[in-house]
Parts: structure tokens; C-alpha cells; sequence
């Protein structure tokens, strides 16, 4: 990251992020339909389940097929594993640390053995979810196109019950725990984006809402959202199509869907001292947190509700045509495109993961950070720095110091 | 015995490909397991093991195939990010996770297999294949060693 101080006013901040690109989208051409959920699980390890889900979505889409209750129900419990693991792996590993002063998760499970344990334990019980509907805890193997390679029997996911429910009290005590400590004041002021689903915490499907009054289906995306490529960074910068910034991601989903979470989810988030909203982008920790109680409490209410399948997948047959998916990765929207054949060969592919699409507001927001914060030495801005960019659990935030800081002070 | 790595990216598979190996050599005689990508279940692995071998390929510069063997039972192994991830952490920082938490077992020994090439669908390459071939071989001595001593 580079900055550029003019008399103490920023008068420029860079993010270059050097991940290379992988040209997955390049990749998927010329492939049989069937192998995208497969092909695309291997983007991320952290969060294969929203490849996955966002592709099947997509093709699904294309070829005119809608699945069962029972397997949008299993998707949506498979994708509750995904968010419990990456949000446990997140608050503890990687973003408690900067609020205790910590150098990373290391030297906290010094201090903080208890806590970590009880990060790790979350953990665990998204990867048993995982393990159990996806075959294996990292890139499932049994999510297909129109379904599940196997679906589990009622009596299998029953054996997830009591992890499940010893992972909701972890997830409530994270949230009093993260409530506790101390937050720089950050408001975000750029328009929110998340999906709705009626009556739901919406996760695995929904339309495309933001609290500027847009409300859309995933087929209309690319005509709202620009995609582009800065000279500097692999990774991509979206707008809105007119050019403005916007932010997806828990912060958007929260502000915009509090009220369907479940009762405990709202009791948790209203003794954490959120109200119906956060705009706040260092409580994302909090908002995290009271998104594992909530996954944690949905993955037990469909556990409770699932009825085995009649049969694991629906058909789906090729058709020529295109086809739009999108989901709610833990991190933020990830929207897939696909153009088929009528064979069913992927003629083109589009993918738009959640960090392109939070670059250009991640860059919004540590411009306001340095500018409120220039007076800092160079160690401690850069400190906040990756602090800032922790809240919004981009791809990049991994090492403990990522982040290699130039400040231009003119 | 935990292979670490991404099969799919070339020598990157180095420690899936030891582990294949050791579960094909010894049978059930070394609890073999394998972890793609995020390196926090290796504490979950470790449990109930008082020793443990922890295999994974390395871009240190040196020649391809080399195997670089470090004892990380007392103290950290030199790198603490033994292989550049993307948004975890690495195999040095889980590894200093289970000894902070007391999970780390009594002996544990990481091999780093050199890598030359880490392109998506990449197979070993030979140099690469022939230091998987010479790890699995140290590791079972060693096991054997370890066991004769009990």
C-alpha cells in the first residue's frame, strides 16, 4: 500500500494486491457444464461451498431447472458449515488479535488459550458440517449440478445436533466477548449491498438489494455492477455502474436483513449493543460473531426440519443459453456467469469474487483512516492499516504484517 | 504422518504424495492423514499423537527435490510461514498454535520437499517425485527408530 501525505492530507492511497490471477474464468471454457462446481470449489479453501453454491446457481439457471426443498435445504446447511468456519478461523485467528494487541493468533493463544480453544472448537463444528454434506471438510466433493451426489439420511445429521449446540453457546459467548473491546469510530457512508430472501437471513440464493433502493435478480447484475482492471493491483475494482462505490459483505447483510435473524441471533446482536444496523466497520467483529450464533442456531432449525430427498439431484439437461448465480460467501457477494452451448460445453464464464468487489471501498475507507490518523508514526499507521483491511476479510488478509506500508510525507 | 499441499497445483502435492506413499508402505502401522489448504486442522490431527511427522512442499531456492528436515519439537521451524497462503495461516503459525495451546505433539519433525513448479494442473516433477520417493523412506526409518525405542 502506498500513501501520499501533502502537508499532513492525503493526497493519494494505492492498494496493490500481487495474488496472480489464476484465469479460472479461462479455464472454464470449453468444459462440460457439470464440472463448474468442481472447477470453481478450487478458487478458494477457505470458501469452496459459495464457489460451488454460486455455479450451481448459475446453471441451474441456464438450463431452466429448479431443485427440491430438501436440497435447498442441505445447500443452505452445507453453506451454514462454510460461514461458522470461515467466520470462526476469521474472528479468532486473524482479526481478535489486532484489537488485544496482539502480533497475531500465536501470541494471543499465549495469553488467550481459552478463547482460542473455543475459536478452533467453532471451527471444528463448521468443518463437521462440511465433512458429513460435502464429503470432506475442504473442496467438497458431493455437490452437483441439480443437487448432491448422496444425501444424507436424517439419522446422519442428527449426529451434528450436539456439536452444533455446544457451537451456539461458543458462538455466544464470542459475541459478549467481542463486545468487550474497544472499536475505532468508522462509519461506512458508501451504498450497502447484500441479497434478500423472504423471510430469511438470505445466504445461499436471493435478489440483489442495497439500501439505496436497488432490488434486482441475479440476472441483472452486470447491467448495475462494472467490473474493472487497475494498472495496479491483480485484483479487479467493481462499481456501481455509475461509477460508485459500494460495499457487500456482513456489515450490508446485517444492516439490511437484521430483522430476520433468528430470536437469539437479535437478542445476541442487541446485548453486543448493535442496533438494527452497523455501519461500523470495525464492529464487523461483532457482526461477524452474531452471524456464527445465527448459522449455528439456522443449521440446527434445518436439521430439525429435513425430510431425505426422494432423490439426492433433480436432471438437468443442456440447453443453449446463459445462466446467472449468485450467493452470500462469508465475506460478501459472489456472483457467477455462464454461457452454454446446447450440448452443454461453457462457452463463457464470468466470476466476480467479494474482494473485487470491496477493493474499491477497502481503498475508500483507509484514505479516511489515514487521513484521520496521519499524525501517526509509520509502524502504527501501517498497523491500523491492516486492522482496517482485517474488517473487511478480503483474500488478502492472511500473514499477520501483509502489509508492506510506503507513506509519502511532502 | 500429515501430508500437507494442493493437489492440484503441481509440486505443491509433494506432502499428499508422501503421504500416499507412507499409508501404501507402512498400512496402519503410521496414522496417515492428509490437509489441503487451511493449516488449523493439523492441531486437530495432532491429537492423541506423541509423535508426529508433518510433510509439505517449500520454495526455498534450493535444488528441486531437495529435503530439508526440521525438528520442531522445542522451538519454532525457521520459517514461520513455511508456505504462502492466501487468507490462513501458514503451517509454521498453526504448528506454533497447538504449542502455545499445549497440542503439540512431544516429537514433531517437518520435512519440506523442495518445489520447482506450482502451476494449476501440473503433475510432480521427476526431481520432485524422487524427493517424495526419499522423504517417505527417511520418515519410515525414523518411524522405525522411534518405534524400536519404545
Amino acid at each position: 500500500m502506498s500513501v501520499r501525505l501533502v502537508d499532513g492530507e492525503v493526497e493519494d492511497v494505492e492498494l496493490r494486491i500481487f495474488e496472480p490471477p489464476r484465469f479460472f474464468e479461462a479455464l472454464l471454457r470449453g468444459r462440460s457444464f457439470r464440472e463448474a462446481p468442481d472447477i470453481t470449489a478450487r478458487i478458494c479453501g477457505i470458501c469452496p461451498v459459495a464457489y460451488q453454491t454460486s455455479a450451481v446457481n448459475a446453471i441451474e439457471d441456464a438450463c431452466g431447472v429448479e431443485v427440491t426443498d430438501p436440497i435447498r435445504l442441505l445447500r443452505r446447511l452445507l453453506y451454514c458449515g462454510e460461514w461458522i468456519e470461515s467466520h470462526a478461523l476469521h474472528v479468532y485467528m486473524l482479526h481478535a488479535p489486532d484489537f488485544l494487541g496482539y502480533d497475531g493468533a500465536v501470541a494471543m493463544a499465549r495469553e488467550h488459550p481459552r478463547e482460542v480453544e473455543r475459536g478452533l472448537g467453532l471451527k471444528k463444528a463448521g468443518n463437521e458440517i462440511l465433512t458429513l454434506l460435502g464429503g470432506r471438510e475442504i473442496h467438497p466433493i458431493n455437490v452437483r449440478v441439480g443437487g448432491f451426489y448422496r444425501a444424507p439420511s436424517r439419522e446422519e445429521l442428527r449426529s451434528l445436533v450436539e456439536p452444533l449446540e455446544r457451537a451456539r453457546e461458543a458462538a455466544l459467548e464470542t459475541v459478549r466477548w467481542t463486545a468487550t473491546f474497544e472499536f475505532p469510530e468508522r462509519t461506512i457512508p458508501c451504498e450497502l449491498v447484500a441479497l434478500s430472501e423472504a423471510e430469511t437471513y438470505a445466504i445461499e440464493d436471493g435478489r440483489i438489494v442495497s439500501d439505496q433502493a436497488l432490488d434486482i435478480a441475479a440476472a441483472s447484475y452486470d447491467e448495475h455492477f462494472a467490473e474493472e482492471h487497475v494498472a495496479r493491483s491483480n485484483a479487479l475494482h467493481s462499481r456501481r455502474a455509475d461509477g460508485s462505490v459500494y460495499l457487500c459483505g456482513p456489515l450490508a447483510r446485517y444492516t439490511l436483513g437484521s430483522r430476520w435473524l433468528t430470536p437469539l441471533g437479535r437478542e445476541a446482536a442487541r446485548s453486543a449493543g448493535l442496533d438494527d444496523e452497523c455501519r461500523d466497520a470495525f464492529r464487523s467483529i461483532v457482526v461477524r460473531s452474531v452471524e456464527l450464533v445465527y448459522a449455528c442456531d439456522e443449521a440446527l432449525r434445518l436439521i430439525d426440519h429435513y425430510d431425505e430427498p426422494d432423490a439426492p439431484a433433480v436432471d438437468v439437461e443442456p440447453r443453449a443459453g446463459t445462466g446467472y448465480g449468485i450467493s452470500e460467501a462469508p465475506r460478501g457477494l459472489l456472483y457467477h456467469r455462464y454461457t452454454l452451448d446446447d450440448d452443454g460445453t461453457i462457452l463463457d464464464a464470468k466470476i466476480v469474487p467479494p474482494t473485487s468487489q470491496n477493493q474499491l471501498a477497502i481503498e475508500e475507507d483507509l484514505r479516511e483512516v489515514v487521513s484521520a490518523y496521519s499524525s501517526l508514526g509509520d509502524d502504527e499507521l501501517r498497523d491500523l492499516c491492516e486492522q482496517t483491511i482485517r474488517n473487511y476479510d478480503p483474500c488478502i488478509s492472511c500473514a499477520t504484517h501483509f502489509l508492506t506500508l510506503d507513506v509519502e510525507r511532502v | 504422518m500429515i501430508g500437507v499441499g494442493n493437489a492440484l497445483r503441481g509440486d505443491d502435492a509433494a506432502g499428499l504424495a508422501v503421504a500416499e506413499r507412507v499409508r501404501a508402505l507402512a498400512g496402519e502401522a503410521v496414522a496417515v492423514r492428509v490437509c489441503e489448504e487451511e493449516p488449523t486442522r493439523l492441531i486437530d490431527a495432532f491429537d492423541g499423537a506423541d509423535i508426529a511427522f508433518v510433510v509439505d512442499a517449500v520454495s526455498t531456492g534450493a535444488p528441486a527435490g531437495t529435503v530439508h528436515r526440521f525438528d520442531a519439537s522445542g522451538s519454532p521451524i525457521p520459517s514461520l510461514e513455511l508456505r504462502s497462503s492466501t487468507h490462513a495461516l501458514g503451517i509454521g503459525e498453526a504448528l506454533e498454535l497447538a504449542r502455545a495451546l499445549g497440542r503439540l505433539p512431544r516429537t514433531t519433525v517437518v520435512f519440506g520437499v523442495e518445489g520447482a513448479e506450482f502451476t494449476s494442473g501440473a503433475r510432480l516433477t521427476p526431481a520432485v517425485a524422487d524427493g517424495v520417493a526419499r522423504t517417505a523412506a527417511t520418515l519410515l526409518e525414523e518411524v522405525a527408530a522411534c518405534t524400536s525405542e519404545r
